[in-house]
């Protein structure tokens, strides 16, 4: 095949996986759109594998791993639960990350068969490009392991910082560059292994100061990385289709980093340099003094909601560790059947990743177009007689737009505290992620419903 | 004077960023989670580096120092491949629209 059929091959994968992404706008089109990058990336392989025209002994070996990897990805992909997305996507993106530094250092190593020059003696764009690429996937590599790790539970949700930690980013930050510079001057092996083992260690250092609730961020972040490593790899094999798919998801995660901060209302970089639990010890000090509280139980919820005409559903992260999604949805039903009109609102950062309740309430079969997001619904609690808060908490919290000394001042909220009556499940009267007390518990409005969250929706289905 | 071909895939890099930029805005929100699924499975074209690292080779030796790591790569890619594209299909699959019978 010569080498311009190719690119158009190349080119080709990339458009399809543009409609792939841009399928996405409605999910109507999105199943439409996954095929175009299924076909996109049947092509990109078929074309390589004939390109290189190496069918001995070395082609069996690609088709058994190609089996073995894909036969572990669907299996993964068919047993996993909903609620396990976000260290499912985590543990992707770090694969995405070793398989770039695989590539980079298969580079270094045979630079001929990319026709970058001789072992020793490698074109100096390319060796920019290929440790630019290594090291960015190293990065996402470890990083996106520390976030599993996190997001699964095996290592504490809660920041881990010491003294002394951002100096310490920085001098290795400069010390990848001063290393990619010798590198190219001096073409030494040893230089780009340390390179590699360096941006190891700045993965795991970026992400072990930020907390569990800014997962989200996190994840989106790691997502841009993967794009990124993978764009500078198709700078070093000069390939389209890596070029624009790199771009692709680099500007994708990106701009969902850029939602995610937005939702929670601080700067990227506020985020990435720590999290919130350890600085607000005073404010959570402060309010803990006891209040009235009133709590009923699944009885009174029942009435409540049997008596509305409209409820107001606000999911979190609380739901998912639950995994109450079907047992919310049964107590949907059978409040329809009672008449009730309900709807759903998502605040951009409730759970662990972007868009984690959608898929969650798709799961239990929730229609999409009863979903909606803060700022479509957010004036309509004020004309709702219930508003049922199940698994969230700072997303509520009025805090956010009443006291200027906050952390979470400024935060889009949910104008929950709007609608006539508040139901809100919650195993205790604890602080949420922010460390902060939620005012939403001692309104005269409020219900508090001290339960599981499954439990307790459970019970109040059996009432209705 | 001849334009470096470097500087071809920087316009292709440069306007790809654009594309996905506007792509991605017009994702509905609620569509985040396959977003992120779906970029993660379609960043694993960097498999086509990996093929060629394991095949290209001159060595007598199926596995040498660099196709040894292209394998590697291989594995890992395919799945991300496979199990991000069918997550995907998965999760689009749960996304239905109201029943009008009710």
């Amino acid at each position: 095949m010569s080498a311009n059929l190719l690119a158009i091959f190349y080119l080709v994968s990339g458009v399809l996986f543009i409609l792939a992404l841009r399928g996405l706008s409605s999910p109507e089109t999105s199943r439409q759109g996954n095929l175009y990058g299924i076909i996109g990336m049947i092509i990109a392989i078929s074309v390589t594998i004939i390109s290189v025209g190496n069918f001995s002994i070395g082609f069996l070996y690609l088709i058994i791993f190609l089996v073995v990897g894909g036969t572990i990805g669907a299996f993964i992909a068919f047993k996993i639960p909903m609620t396990a997305m976000p260290e499912l996507v985590a543990g992707f993106h770090s694969l995405v990350g070793l398989a770039a530094v695989f590539v980079a250092i298969s580079a270094f190593l045979n630079p001929e068969i990319f026709n970058l020059g001789f072992p020793g003696d490698i074109k100096i764009a390319s060796l920019v490009e290929m440790s630019l690429g290594a090291a960015i996937g190293a990065i996402t590599f470890t990083g996106s392991i520390i976030a599993f790790l996190k997001l699964r539970g095996i290592m504490s949700g809660s920041p881990i910082t010491f003294v002394g930690q951002h100096f310490l980013n920085l001098v290795l930050g400069i010390l990848i560059v001063g290393l990619i510079y010798y590198l190219c001057k001096s073409q030494s092996e040893n230089l780009f292994w340390s390179l590699i083992i360096i941006s190891f260690l700045i993965g795991i250092l970026l992400i072990i100061p930020i907390g569990g609730a800014d997962m989200p961020v996190v994840i989106s972040m790691l997502n841009s990385y993967s794009g990124w490593a993978a764009a500078g790899i198709g700078f070093t094999l000069e390939n389209t289709a890596l070029i624009i798919t790199g771009a692709l998801v680099g500007s994708s995660g990106a701009i969902l980093s850029y939602i995610m901060c937005k939702g929670m209302n601080r700067s990227f970089f506020n985020v990435i340099l720590g999290g919130w639990g350890a600085t607000d010890d005073a404010s959570s000090k402060k309010s803990s003094e006891q209040k009235p509280v009133k709590s009923g139980n699944a009885d009174d919820a029942a009435f409540l909601m049997k008596n509305a005409s409209s409820v107001i559903i606000v999911p979190g992260y609380g739901m998912a560790v639950a995994q109450a999604q079907h047992a919310l949805k049964e107590m949907v039903d059978s409040l329809k059947k009672n008449g009730v009109k309900v709807s759903y609102a998502i605040h951009p950062v409730a759970g662990r990743m972007p868009g984690h309740m959608n898929v969650l309430l798709a799961e239990a079969n929730v229609p999409y177009d009863e979903v909606f997001e803060l700022e479509d619904i957010n004036n309509d609690f004020a004309n709702c007689d219930v508003a049922y808060v199940i698994g969230a908490n700072d997303v509520t919290n009025p805090v956010a737009k009443t006291d200027p000394q906050s952390p979470i001042y400024g935060m889009p909220i949910l104008d929950v505290e709007k609608s006539k009556s508040v139901l809100f499940v919650k195993r205790s009267l604890s602080p949420g992620y922010a460390g902060i007390d939620n005012d939403l518990f001692y309104r005269e409005n409020t219900l508090m419903l001290f339960a599981d969250a499954k439990k307790m929706t459970e019970e109040i289905t059996k009432s209705l | 004077m001849e334009i470096d071909p470097f500087i071809f895939r920087l316009s292709i890099f440069i306007l790809s960023i654009f594309v996905g930029y506007y792509v991605v805005w017009s994702v509905t929100p609620s569509l985040h989670t396959p977003l992120m699924s779906v970029t993660n499975a379609i960043s694993s074209v960097i498999i086509v580096g990996a093929i060629i690292a394991s095949l290209a080779g001159n060595s007598k030796e199926v596995f040498d120092s660099a196709s040894i790591f292209g394998y590697l790569a291989i594995i890992l890619a395919a799945v991300n491949i496979f199990g991000g594209f069918l997550v995907t299909q998965r999760m689009l699959a749960m996304y239905k629209k109201k029943k009008k019978d009710k």
